[in-house]
């Protein structure tokens, strides 16, 4: 019983860690919205809904919608 | 037992969000905080330029002048000066991003994306090329 749960751990990590580092890929989907996080950043484009925040607390905030 | 079933979903999930975070850029690093803090200072001496017309935005993600003539001649200099420095901050900030993320080779299609939004997200009247080349007017 033992041993075949750490089987099961050792075959979960292994695939789990495979979906990590296979990523060769250019993820097309992350860096539209990793651009327009930064675009909305650089030209304030938010700035009306949160006005007088300073910028570092804009950036936690943008990172939290980002997930 | 219930102990080593219960760690077991607990290392599932923690394998799982890191998964999920993998699936986004990597664009926190002081590098390209320290970029972006030098665009959006920049972006009050641009917008202007944005705006007349002056300066617009390129397909291949930097901004050129299109027309120094629409700018006063006093600011020409400046404007030509502050697009220089612009299109150096474009061009650390794609590579910083593509680097950030382990992957040296994604800079041009970073790049790409960025121009492609850019572009999107420009306001309307300011001057953007199209996939062509030409300047048009949004």
């Amino acid at each position: 019983m033992q041993k075949r749960l750490v089987g099961t751990f050792a075959a979960a990590g292994l695939i789990l860690a495979g979906c990590v580092t296979i990523n060769i890929y250019f993820p097309a989907a992350a860096a539209e919205k990793a651009a327009d996080k930064i675009i909305d950043e650089v030209w304030q484009l938010k700035q009306d809904a949160k006005p007088a925040k300073p910028a570092g607390e804009n950036t936690g905030e943008t990172k939290g919608d980002v997930k | 037992m219930n102990a080593m079933k219960n760690l077991f979903w607990v290392l599932l999930l923690a394998f799982a969000s890191s998964a999920l975070a993998a699936a986004d850029l990597e664009v926190n690093t002081p590098a390209i905080s320290t970029i972006k803090a030098s665009m959006q200072a920049r972006h009050n001496k641009l917008a202007p330029f944005y705006a007349s017309g002056a300066v617009g935005l390129t397909r291949d993600g930097n901004v050129a002048v299109r027309d120094a003539s629409l700018a006063p001649l006093a600011e020409r200099q400046s404007m030509n000066a502050a697009v220089a420095d612009e299109n150096r901050d474009r061009a650390a900030l794609y590579r910083e991003i593509a680097l950030a993320n382990n992957h040296p080779e994604w800079e041009a299609e970073v790049r790409s994306t960025f121009a492609q939004r850019w572009i999107d997200k420009a306001a309307g009247g300011w001057w953007v090329q199209n996939a062509g080349g030409a300047w048009i007017k949004k």
